[in-house]
């Protein structure tokens, strides 16, 4: 349509299309109010002008029918744009069980993606159609935003904790992807690019990658590394929680509360593991905040994802709804950038 | 430009003294008395400048609940989330000395108290002074102790910060109440400061004989001030000081 | 004739006054001067903002710009002018007082506004801020490395000197209102101030605390909002907002006031439905204080919070509707004069209708998504403050001018200016919605090619803005040395400020009124009530 001078972005998600039916509902209401209003002053400024230097007006105080029609019409219409806004909202907040999960981490001035396969991407995000994905992301230093417009997804990324967001990408396509939240000097150059492709050439995106480590493998390594395995001993009672099918479980917490164990949770027993010291155990873990990068969080995180079934993504393993992955596979590693 | 006033649009109401809509050809009748000396001229009269004064006051303590409600909220977020943590540390506190403060402070609103019926009551300006400076030493008193205890977390490096160290379980949730800690004291001390400084301002007034039954609205607003601060503590104390005292090992 | 501005011309009888009239105009002075200089920050930004990249100025100093800019138009401009300009000359008066509760504690007011302001600029002039006038953690707090510090103990301290104001004009309302005059008599101009007063006291105090914690943590290295301290960066945003949404109330609700007032004379007629604006400007101020939560609806909270937030928010908006159609009634079969005010009145209620609604996209949550931290926000906010505020601020001065100088300005040039404001306004921010739309990031100092044509567009809007404000400063200075001698009422309108000459004495009135009605009743001996 206006290719030259458009007004909305092209819509290249599920979601697009539902958060553009509220947007066009909701200019239609302020067309309609605004150009009643405008015109109603015009046409009793014309109507009623002033015909002599002595005139004055009608002694009308008020009218209580005409009071309660109008707050009980905006009142209604306003309420529609609740509800409809809050349902696209519960819509794009919840991801759908199965989403492709994807991390990300935000930093000063660009964005670090990690597929779990072990793909790697700086400011750029590959992604299939027809798919859901998951976004996990988090923040090594100050507050940013992921932020694509032609799906109308965005979420702030904050450090110390992760956000999610999902989409699921309908047309292929190469889409800005933009920071979002002020974050410094290079904030407007915190951009880069989304890239949809149909599942077969995703497929063939992933296995054309580099030779890293798969998040879970490079977390399993590190596991053993900073001797997280001398107090979470596998399968057996240590001084440290087991973490076999920990994720997805709900946790009893030594201050007599629950705590579900998702990935938040996760992150924040590494980084202050006294603030949710589990039921039965003392609090002697020590912290690594500071010892630890985000992006190390996330292998972490992944790895011990991994040792439960309700969390289980594929690492170096094949998966049929992942589609052939390379851990070490073959071919030339490139930096993608 | 246009001067659409009297001569161009007559209402029956525009007729010299011009007062539309009003009703006041009489000057305002006032009672035949010297004005007050401290009768402020853009006053009606001292029950209008008093029940000003006494209204602003209140208004002005309402600001300062919204002020220290910024921290008592920050206290409650970080609580929630790690109150072992809070616990460890708060028990870590003086609560004699905490406690010794309380009764201080208590007791400094009585002798407030005192101060102003004296000044109500139209006492000799001796004993008003005299309340005011007592009041005065045990607000004095209380930030004596306050000393003693910011002094004592210097020492033991417990002060938030790079040279923090904590020997407990939950140094993250410590450093974190200590950070409060400094935060609401601290800006209770200031407070406390300033009221000292009111209170030498007052006292001044009150030896001159500046204040009886007819005018003593500046203690009034002074002791309402007085009382507000020692309230506050009231909240900080058991909120800082004693939080699981009951179960801590003492 | 002695009034209050020949009444004492040494330098300290200006600068020691006590009277509220001549405090106005020292407020007059010192917020016109911060509009200049948030005004050239403003240019600044736009004139980078015309090519897609960042060609003229360095990221830097980009970034300092668009703070800087929000950062004095916000707490040195919007929120002191229409009260502490108008609200301090008018109130006094239109309660038929000498003058405030507290005259010394209102030149105080104004001393702490300058000293807050001196340290602002400072900050600018040393090399500035750039965390964004949100000043978010832990930006602020930890890699920011320019002046926070100096420009947050300024907010600090100005903080103090809204505080007061309100404090002020409270105590006013409830204790020197004049005999007779009863609550539902009272100006909806008061109504509106008193609503104002509200926020200020019970808000001010809460960002006061939270930028002395940003110092705190800057300085001290208290872990309070900084993750990698402990702290929770979200908490600042709770913080900030709870008092930053109700400052744009503050920032409204004196000029719905001052629309109020200039509907009902250059109409000829008293308003319509006079309490339900009284209830509404009540309505929004306490409502306001419950909606903060719709500026992290993309932070991360839980999705129930955001449920409630948008709520509200959708409330708020109801009272603003309803002034609204008020205002519109009133005009019906009034007699209605296009004076220079009416003209900033009329433009005032189409774009903060506007305004208004383009916020209802804002609360919608799922909209908000996508449009969060983008021009949209800019365009609507810009609505409500330029469009809406400033307009408001406009013809209020432009209204109570003659009074205020006792002189009259050229007519034919402010309605001539008052066009051009209408113009550049709408040119220069309406394009800013569809480039909001379409993706557009706010706070970007270079953006992609695609973007261009609406930022363009909107420079040449500000420019022909900028010819609409800098033309007032002109004829309105004129007016003080050249002007027409203005009388009592020059406008034909109602209300004791026109009861007492132009300019009025320094004690407002030689006797104490006794009120028996409430203001804008219109009677003419001539005619039955209704027109022709």
């Amino acid at each position: 349509m206006f290719t030259n001078f458009p007004f909305f972005p092209q819509q290249a998600s599920v979601q697009a299309g539902q958060v553009d039916a509220v947007y066009f509902f909701l200019v239609a209401v302020t067309a309609f109010f605004s150009l009643l209003i405008a015109g109603l002053i015009a046409f009793f400024a014309v109507k009623y002008r002033r015909r002599s230097d002595d005139e004055i007006g009608v002694a009308i105080h008020g009218s209580l029918a005409l009071e309660l029609l109008w707050t009980v019409i905006p009142f209604g219409i306003v309420m529609v744009m609740f509800g409809w806004g809050a349902k696209v909202f519960f819509d794009l907040y919840r991801p759908p069980a199965g989403a492709m999960e994807i991390y990300v981490v935000g930093k000063q001035w660009m964005w670090k993606v990690q597929h779990m396969d072990g793909q790697r991407e700086i400011n750029e995000l590959h992604v299939p159609i027809g798919r859901p994905v998951k976004l996990v992301m988090g923040s090594e230093d100050v507050i940013h935003s992921f932020y694509i417009p032609a799906f109308r997804v965005k979420a702030d990324v904050i450090p110390g904790r992760y956000n999610n967001l999902w989409f699921e990408a309908t047309t292929p396509g190469r889409y800005h992807l933009f920071c979002a939240e002020y974050c410094g000097t290079k904030h407007s150059g915190m951009i880069g690019s989304v890239v949809a492709m149909p599942p077969d050439e995703f497929q063939a995106w992933l296995s054309g990658g580099p030779v890293s480590d798969s998040p879970v493998a490079a977390g399993e390594k590190l596991f053993q590394s900073l001797a997280c395995n001398t107090c979470h001993v596998q399968g057996a009672q240590g001084r440290g929680p087991v973490l076999n099918n920990l994720f997805g479980s709900t946790v009893q917490l030594a201050s007599g509360g629950t705590a579900v164990a998702d990935q938040a949770y996760l992150r924040e027993s590494i980084v202050n593991p006294q603030a949710k010291v589990v039921a039965g155990y003392q609090p002697l873990m020590p912290t690594f905040q500071g010892l630890v990068t985000e992006e190390q969080l996330i292998q972490l995180v992944a790895y011990v994802q991994s040792l439960s079934q309700q969390g289980a993504t594929p690492s170096g393993s094949s998966v049929p709804t992942m589609g052939p992955t390379t851990g070490a596979a073959s071919a030339q590693p490139e930096i993608k950038r | 430009m246009r001067d659409r006033g009297a001569e161009h649009f007559p209402g029956p109401l525009h007729q010299p003294p011009v007062v539309a809509n009003v009703d006041a050809i009489q000057p305002h009748e006032h009672v035949e008395h010297p004005h007050h000396p401290k009768l402020q001229h853009h006053f009606d009269d001292m029950a209008q400048q008093t029940e000003a004064s006494t209204l602003g006051m209140w208004v002005f303590l309402v600001t300062e609940v919204m002020f220290f409600g910024g921290l008592f909220l920050a206290y409650l977020v970080y609580r929630h989330a790690d109150p072992m943590g809070f616990q460890e540390a708060s028990n870590h506190l003086n609560v004699k000395w905490g406690a010794v403060n309380t009764i201080v402070l208590i007791v400094s609103s009585l002798t407030m108290a005192f101060a102003v019926r004296a000044a109500q009551t139209s006492a000799p300006p001796k004993v008003q002074v005299g309340w005011i400076v007592a009041t005065m030493i045990l607000g004095s008193a209380f930030l004596g102790v306050k000393v003693i205890e910011y002094a004592d977390k210097f020492e033991h490096n417990l002060v938030p910060g790079p040279n923090f160290v904590w020997e407990g379980k939950y140094p993250a949730g410590a450093e974190m109440f200590y950070s409060l800690y400094f935060c609401m004291t601290g800006l209770h001390a200031v407070h406390m400061i300033v009221g000292l400084g009111i209170m030498t301002v007052i006292g001044i007034m009150a030896g001159r004989g500046q204040f009886d039954e007819e005018y003593y609205t500046p203690v009034e607003v002074s002791g309402l001030y007085w009382h507000f601060v020692d309230i506050v503590w009231i909240f900080l104390f058991p909120l800082l000081y004693l939080i699981g005292y009951h179960y801590a090992n003492h | 004739m002695t009034n209050y501005l020949n009444n004492g011309h040494s330098l300290a009888s200006w600068l020691l006054t006590k009277d509220h009239k001549r405090i106005a105009l020292l407020y007059l002075v010192s917020i016109t001067l911060f509009f200049v200089v948030g005004g050239f920050f403003a240019m600044l930004v736009r004139f980078e903002l015309l090519t897609p990249a960042g060609d003229m100025l360095n990221s830097e100093t980009y970034n300092k710009m668009f703070t800087m800019h929000g950062v004095v138009m916000v707490f040195f401009f919007l929120i002191p002018s229409i009260p502490a300009v108008l609200g301090n000359f008018l109130i006094p008066i239109m309660v038929g007082a000498k003058d405030l509760a507290f005259p010394r504690i209102n030149l105080l007011s104004w001393y702490i506004y300058v000293l807050g302001g001196l340290f602002t600029l400072y900050a600018a002039l040393s090399g500035g801020v750039d965390t964004g006038w949100t000043f978010y953690t832990p930006y602020s707090t930890a890699a920011a490395n320019t002046h926070v510090m100096t420009a947050a103990l300024g907010i600090f301290i100005t903080g103090f000197s809204s505080i007061l104001t309100g404090l002020n004009f409270i105590v006013t309302v409830h204790r020197m209102r004049a005999p007779g005059l009863t609550w539902f008599r009272l100006p909806l101009f008061v109504w509106a101030h008193y609503a104002t007063s509200l926020i200020m006291i019970l808000g001010t105090p809460v960002i006061a605390i939270t930028v002395l914690m940003v110092a705190a943590e800057r300085a001290l290295h208290l872990g309070i909002f900084d993750p990698a301290l402990g702290g929770d960066p979200v908490l600042f945003q709770h913080l900030f907002w709870f008092y930053s949404h109700p400052a744009v109330y503050i920032m409204i609700l004196p000029a719905m006031g001052v629309i109020s007032e200039i509907v009902q004379a250059f109409s000829r007629k008293n308003i319509f439905g006079y309490s339900f604006i009284a209830f509404s400007s009540l309505a929004i101020a306490v409502i306001g204080f419950l909606v903060w939560g719709h500026h992290l609806f993309v932070a991360g909270q839980s999705a129930y919070s955001g449920l409630i937030f948008s709520f509200i928010s959708f409330l708020v908006a109801i009272p603003s509707a309803i002034k609204v159609f008020n205002w519109t009634a009133t005009i019906y079969k009034g007699s209605v004069s296009l004076d220079s005010p009416m003209l900033y009145a009329f433009g005032f209620i189409g774009l903060f209708t506007i305004g208004g609604l383009t916020g209802l996209f804002l609360a919608t949550l799922g909209l908000d998504i996508h449009v969060h931290d983008t021009y949209f926000v800019v365009a609507h906010f810009h609505y409500i403050m330029v469009g809406g505020a400033i307009m408001g601020y406009l013809g209020g001065l432009h209204y109570w001018w003659p009074k205020i100088t006792g002189k009259l300005y050229s007519e034919a040039w402010a309605k001539f200016s008052a066009l051009i404001v209408f113009v550049g306004f709408n040119l220069t921010f309406f394009p800013q919605f569809v480039a909001g739309y379409l993706g557009m990031p706010r706070r970007y100092h270079a953006y992609p090619p695609e973007f261009q044509v609406y930022n363009v567009l909107s420079t040449a809007g500000a420019s022909i803005l900028a010819v609409g404000y800098i033309i007032p400063l002109i004829y309105f200075a004129y007016s003080l040395f050249a002007g027409e001698k203005a009388a009592n009422d020059p406008w034909g309108s109602r209300g004791l400020e026109w009861e007492i000459p132009s300019p009025p004495p320094t004690e407002n009135f030689t006797v104490s009124p006794v009120v028996t009605e409430g203001t804008h009743q219109y009677v003419h001996p001539k005619q039955e009530v209704g027109l022709a």
